[in-house]
């Protein structure tokens, strides 16, 4: 793999992209390790690597790293960011003392003893706020600021209060776009999103439950409704396993959105539709080809192929690094047709396509915006 | 107007509890407890009538007493209880059968109330996170209790066809726990080891023993009719309710988890059919809208209080309680911050914790 690229050109473009990086980085203050910028080293493009686009090893080696570092950090941090009023009340009444400082190894204790003795609530969708923030978010946050560097517009259409439907594009291999979605809504509105997810992810262990924990429950119309009705954020990725696993070659164009059924739970409850359009996801893993056998033979709809999996291995399911962008449009506000709108078919297809347009519309002028795939 | 009910099943805990609760009550001037054996627990005024469901007997019966209301409450849960599977699905289904029989000719009937069970629904992870009552699981149960469960509520829907001005009610209660009651689920609470399937932590959803004979109390005594779900609010997850009990928990892989139960079932330890593995994977959990509209019940207990006044009890203590590890972490603590530290006084304050913060 030492072999030297002869084509100069393609090497340069990946050393500046290197250095573009790790300025990008330093700029934004996220990681300690990096905070005393080092000469970018020499990259040496795999020979294997025909795009110029894709970002160096020594780069992403270094990026795995920063992650790895920020991720125990950030999970003390969240378990230290689980509402404890006390503390506050505390501080306020004391002098400051260097000793005050949230004691993080205390907190993780406190944790690891709810979890132990069962000392914590789930709802009946089996959603834990607290494990949520501890554990998924925070693990996902580093991929978040980090690795994708998520950008996201439009915020401020996702309601603060009460019940919204969030219907998106999907893309990307494995549903990493819903992931970051959920970590946006969070980071942005400090609502958490309640993804629908398909029965693949309930009948897989150790997923089922983290799902579970972390606020998401089964695509269906009950489900839907009844978190809709009870004031719930919920976030909705209609195309499915046909849009995620589309190949490469389709990206950002949408697919069927299901049978229109998110349409019929928003009008049932008379929740207003957030359109989100998100950019990057399809980058991250690009199929080129699909196993169709051997995904039967898994019991998976498909079996996706990329340039690096299942080449590399395990290495070859590292997402690549690109840039993403999330837009939420202003919301659709279906109440005006009152809930025995849902049903009528019509309307309901309407309301569908209404809403796959905007998706689409968004999702082309968010790419023309977009300066490179990866920065 | 004064009622004479039949209860069925009398010679098992929540039956005989009925029998006695029933007899009690003002307006009932008659309750008639039938069962094979004669109960081992006190029924008090209820009068008490050997026979077997399963032969015509229970028609003479009926029409001799004269009831007004039958309350069928002999649907067995565990082949262990009924002397085997064949027996446990005889007293089941052909005593439904053969009690439906007789309810249809019994002209004095206004009132049918049959105890079903939630296990009707399956579990499945394609299934809804709530079952209302008009939602049918994707998975149906397909042996022991579950199946013979889903039989009896047919046979119950056929007859209420047939009898159209005879109102009938079937009650899907969640797994009923307390300080009396024996179901398999208690029993597995008991084993030292709680056995689970591997990378699985389900929803559980419990009634209290009271809030169930509550239940039945209304059903029988009030106007309800249809299928009502019944269950304590909220649900626990499996490693909650093993902390709960103090038992540590191992995770077997599914079909590994398929042979324990079997083999439990063989060694009287716990009894657990396909249905049972497949409940422990995927959960299950009960919408109680029409409990609360229809019945007008608000049970005394949620679904973790339920289970923690089954583990209070029932005395289960072990490694794990939260006693223990409650203990375990203030040693942590005090070990990592010694007292009299600026650091130490704050968790001091959070100090002592009882070990139940919610027990009623």
């Amino acid at each position: 793999m030492s072999a030297t690229d002869p084509d100069g050109i393609a090497a340069g473009q990946v050393r500046a992209g290197a250095a573009r990086a790790a300025a990008e980085r330093n700029r934004r203050h996220l990681n300690p390790l990096l905070s005393v910028p080092d000469e970018p080293p020499p990259a040496v493009p795999d020979a294997a690597i025909a795009r110029p686009t894709v970002v160096p090893a020594s780069s992403t080696a270094s990026m795995v790293l920063s992650i790895a570092g920020q991720i125990g950090q950030s999970m003390l941090t969240a378990i230290t960011e689980v509402p404890d009023e006390q503390s506050e009340n505390k501080m306020e009444d004391e002098a400051p003392h260097p000793d005050d400082a949230p004691d993080r190894l205390l907190d993780l204790l406190e944790f690891l003893r709810t979890r132990l003795a069962g000392d914590y609530e789930m709802d009946e969708f089996g959603f834990d706020p607290a494990f949520a923030d501890a554990v998924p978010l925070s693990l996902l946050r580093p991929l978040y600021k980090n690795w994708f560097r998520v950008e996201v517009r439009g915020a401020e259409n996702i309601p603060a209060t009460g019940g919204a439907l969030i219907v998106a594009n999907h893309s990307g291999a494995i549903p990493v776009d819903a992931l970051m979605t959920a970590v946006a809504v969070r980071e942005e509105r400090e609502r958490h999103l309640r993804i629908l997810g398909g029965d693949l992810v309930f009948q897989t262990p150790v997923l089922s439950t983290l799902a579970r924990r972390a606020g998401a429950t089964l695509a269906a119309n009950p489900d839907a409704e009844r978190l809709l009705s009870s004031g719930e954020l919920v976030g909705v990725w209609p195309e499915g396993y046909k849009g995620i696993g589309k190949p490469f070659s389709e990206r950002y164009k949408l697919q069927r959105f299901g049978r229109g059924g998110f349409v019929s739970a928003a009008l049932r409850t008379g929740v207003p539709i957030v359109p989100c359009s998100i950019v990057g996801a399809e980058e991250i893993y690009p199929i080129i080809a699909n196993v169709p056998a051997l995904a039967r033979l898994l019991g998976l709809p498909y079996l996706p192929v990329t340039p690096f999996f299942p080449l590399l291995g395990p290495l070859g399911a590292v997402p690549l690094p690109s840039k993403w962008l999330i837009e939420f449009g202003p919301p659709i506000l279906p109440e005006a047709a009152g809930p025995q709108a849902a049903d009528d078919p019509i309307l309901v297809f309407d309301l569908t396509d209404r809403v796959r347009q905007t998706i689409q519309q968004t999702l082309y002028s968010l790419l023309v915006q977009r300066r490179s795939v990866f920065f | 107007m004064s009622r004479s009910v039949l209860v069925t099943g009398v010679a098992r805990y929540l039956g005989a509890r009925f029998a006695r609760l029933l007899a009690q009550e003002p307006g009932v001037d008659r309750v008639v407890g039938v069962d094979v054996i004669a109960p081992p627990y006190d029924i008090g005024a209820a009068e008490f009538v050997r026979a077997d469901i399963r032969n015509s007997m229970i028609g003479r019966i009926i029409e001799q007493t004269g009831v007004d209301t039958v309350v069928h409450m002999s649907v067995i849960a565990t082949p262990v209880s009924a002397g085997g599977r064949t027996a446990q699905k005889e007293i089941n289904v052909i005593g439904t059968m053969q009690l439906l029989a007789a309810c249809q000719r019994a002209t004095r009937l206004r009132r049918l109330v049959v105890k079903s069970t939630s296990a009707v629904y399956g579990s499945s992870p394609r299934d809804p996170a709530m079952f209302t009552e008009t939602l049918v699981g994707k998975h149906p149960p397909r042996t022991g209790w579950g199946k013979d469960s889903a039989e009896v509520e047919e046979y119950v829907r056929g007859f209420s066809r047939r009898r159209p001005e005879v109102e009938v009610v079937t009650l899907r209660p969640a797994n009923i726990v307390g300080p009396g009651i024996r179901t398999s689920m208690t029993d597995y609470f008991s084993l030292p080891v709680i056995p689970g399937v591997l990378g699985f932590d389900p929803r559980l959803q419990f009634l209290h023993e009271d809030d169930a004979l509550e239940a039945i109390r209304r059903a029988t005594l009030g106007d309800a009719q249809g299928v009502i779900n019944v269950a304590g609010d909220g649900v626990i997850g499996l490693g909650q309710a093993a902390g709960f009990a103090g038992r540590p928990t191992v995770g077997l892989p599914p079909r590994l988890a398929g042979l324990m139960g079997s083999v439990y079932h063989r060694g009287g330890l716990a009894d657990f059919s396909p249905d049972q593995v497949r409940y422990l994977r995927f959960g299950r959990c009960l919408d109680t809208t029409r409990m609360r509209e229809q019945l007008g019940l608000e049970p005394a207990y949620t679904t973790r209080e339920a289970f923690l006044d089954f583990v209070r009890t029932r005395g289960l203590r072990g490694p794990l309680s939260p006693e223990v590890v409650n203990a375990v972490e203030r040693k942590v603590v005090n070990w990592l911050r010694p007292p009299g530290s600026a650091r130490a006084t704050r968790t001091a304050e959070a100090q002592p914790r009882p070990p139940f913060p919610d027990t009623p």
